[in-house]
């Protein structure tokens, strides 16, 4: 029970779309783990599923230890989640926005004082402190609601696209965290369109039409297939699923190289 | 205890730091009596009155001064001919006129019976009938008068008096306090909750609240405990202003009124939730907001237009509508003094109704979820 994540053939459909395909993976504790996919391959469904948001329909998972099915509150104490849009309320100031959450997770007010001086000094927030965030810059505001998604020690924290729309420089500084965080111990999910991002990972998934089309280290992937990036690795998974019906429950006849198991 | 704590002081922040929202929350009652108090009546007060008096005589002129004698009359013209009075009309100049005959002290005086006739602006036919019966009444209490001093006592007399109960000076301003209530409350409660949950999709904070421990009930409760807690402060702001710059009486108990405007707020809360459930916009949660709460609550509660005149579809309608009942038992414990002896009946069902309403409004919620 190392395992941060276990996905056994976890599968969700809607209606007669399988949004989810029958996904096996783990990710290891302190891992950072890359979940990539084309838009509408399934990789939303499959976080929210993890993070006790939807019930699945078939397969099994359990997240730090407990079960998607029986155990989503447990779940729900174990994990931190930080999407696209950073989830902070951007009237109110970084320190209210960490008591907020703060209180949601059940921590004392004493914890609550030390982690935000603690949070706010290491990352360099002292003198705004007490502005409203939509003050800030994008990248400090991506940095601190990561650190907020951290903020009750979780095991696990997803990350929906953390970097969509913040520059080269800002994205490089927040993969710092994200490898700092892993360095803790803590086991990192992250989706991302970025393929240079993809590299950075520990190991990665490639999700096409719902299922996982590769999953492996990004060398090791590379090798296999064949191919000098992760970059050209996903446009050769995704472009079969693009090109044909939106809606298609077989993976491509002509999909080469090692893609898991056709149905 | 403490998230739900450290969620109501979040909501907090975002009331007392949102502008607009709260010039709203703090006007908007306080705007909202003075409009409809002053501007919005319909108690009949300076009638402008003209007479026809073709040829005047003791008669004429006693009956004349009947009129200018009270407030509710103010004499603009006395023309000739009846043809004049037209266009008095037209132009607004008079709301209502008095056509006395030729020979009105001889008539009187044969006991021949004197032709009058009463003609008022029937634009607005409420305000029509009020003023006919005003006038019906000036010349009833002449007429009486006269017999009197006759001492006529062969003619058999019934001298029928009228009393308007819980409301004898027909004040609008008493009729429509009730329903203001219900209509600031509504627009505090399902609106503001509407909006404010939507806002939180349009941000993606919802999501964080949603994958966090938080069980939906306390998300919710987050929510409606401020939005509740403005409606009460609301609720009496109303009634005290009302009082103060109208008179508008509370005779039956403060404390029952303000449990049954908790109720009505938490129906409309329910409504806010409701709509807040299918909308992904700032702008359509207040376009449903609304439709399903506002709209219903304003015109089929009572407040403006009188239930019983409607159509059987409306009035069936209107009987789920939270306001209706409220309306109805706000204005029973103000202006009738009565208790939940008479009122359990329609206590009952705007409870049910607030029950229902936030059930399916929660479970809405939680479905959003799966």
């Amino acid at each position: 029970m190392n395992r941060a994540i276990e996905a056994n053939e976890l599968t969700r459909r809607f209606g007669a779309f399988t949004a989810v395909d029958r996904i096996s993976f783990d990710v290891r504790q302190g891992e950072v783990f890359g979940f990539l996919g084309a838009n509408g391959a399934g990789k939303t469904t499959a976080i929210r599923m993890l993070t006790g948001l939807l019930t699945p329909s078939g397969g099994s998972a359990r997240v730090a230890g407990h079960d998607v099915y029986t155990e989503g509150e447990k779940i729900k104490r174990s994990i931190g989640y930080m999407s696209q849009r950073f989830s902070l309320y951007e009237d109110l100031s970084p320190r209210e926005n960490i008591r907020l959450y703060g209180g949601i997770y059940d921590l004392t007010a004493p914890e609550i004082r030390e982690r935000t001086a603690a949070m706010l000094s290491r990352l360099g927030l002292e003198s705004v402190g007490s502005r409203p965030v939509r003050e800030l810059p994008v990248g400090w505001r991506q940095k601190l609601a990561f650190s907020v998604a951290l903020l009750h020690r979780p095991s696990i924290v997803f990350l929906d696209e953390p970097t969509s729309g913040v520059d080269p420089v800002t994205r490089r500084q927040f993969w710092e965290l994200i490898y700092e965080a892993a360095a803790r111990g803590t086991s990192v999910l992250v989706t991302t369109h970025y393929m240079d991002e993809a590299e950075y990972c520990d190991r990665l998934s490639i999700m096409v039409a719902g299922r996982i089309a590769a999953l492996g280290a990004p060398a090791e992937l590379k090798q296999q297939h064949g191919t000098s990036s992760i970059d050209d690795l996903f446009v050769r998974l995704a472009r079969p699923a693009v090109s044909e019906q939106p809606i298609r429950l077989a993976p491509p006849a002509q999909d080469k190289g090692e893609s898991k198991g056709p149905a | 205890m403490s998230p739900l704590v450290a969620l109501l002081r979040k909501e907090t922040y975002h009331i007392r730091r949102d502008r607009r929202t709260l010039v709203v929350v703090l006007a908007l009652p306080v705007v909202q009596v003075l409009l409809f108090g002053s501007a919005i009546r319909t108690d009949v007060d300076r009638v402008r009155l003209a007479i026809v008096d073709p040829a005047p005589d003791e008669a004429t002129l006693e009956l004349r001064n009947r009129f200018t004698a009270t407030d509710t009359f103010r004499l603009v013209a006395v023309v000739p001919r009846a043809s004049d009075l037209d266009p008095l009309f037209r132009t607004s100049q008079a709301q209502a006129g008095v056509v006395l005959p030729v020979g009105f002290a001889e008539d009187l005086a044969g006991r021949s019976p004197a032709p009058v006739q009463i003609i008022v602006d029937a634009t607005d036919p409420n305000t029509g009938s009020v003023l006919r019966a005003y006038i019906e009444a000036v010349i009833r209490g002449y007429e009486l008068e006269q017999v009197r001093l006759k001492a006529d006592t062969t003619t058999i007399q019934i001298g029928a008096t009228s009393r308007m109960r819980f409301n004898p000076t027909r004040e609008s301003s008493n009729v429509f306090v009730p329903g203001l209530m219900a209509f600031v409350l509504t627009i505090l409660a399902s609106l503001m909750t509407a909006i404010s949950l939507t806002r939180e999709k349009e941000t993606g904070t919802i999501e964080a609240l949603l994958v966090s421990p938080l069980r939906p009930w306390s998300i919710i409760l987050g929510k409606v405990l401020p939005y509740l807690a403005i409606g009460v402060v609301a609720a009496v702001a109303i009634i005290v202003e009302a009082r103060l710059v109208f008179g508008v009486p509370l005779r039956g108990s403060a404390v029952l009124l303000i449990f049954e405007a908790v109720l009505f707020i938490l129906a409309s809360l329910a409504l806010g939730i409701l709509v807040s459930t299918r909308t992904y916009s700032q702008r359509v949660a207040t376009m449903g907001a609304m439709l399903i709460s506002m709209l219903p609550n304003i015109l089929l509660s009572g407040f403006i237009f009188p239930i019983e005149s409607m159509p059987l579809l409306l009035r069936v309608i209107s009987q789920v509508v939270p306001g209706q009942w409220f309306v109805t038992i706000a204005r029973g414990i103000m202006l009738k003094g009565v208790g939940l002896e008479y009122l359990w009946k329609e206590t009952l069902v705007l409870g049910g109704i607030a029950v229902l309403l936030l059930a399916v409004s929660t479970r809405a919620f939680k479905a959003r979820l799966g």
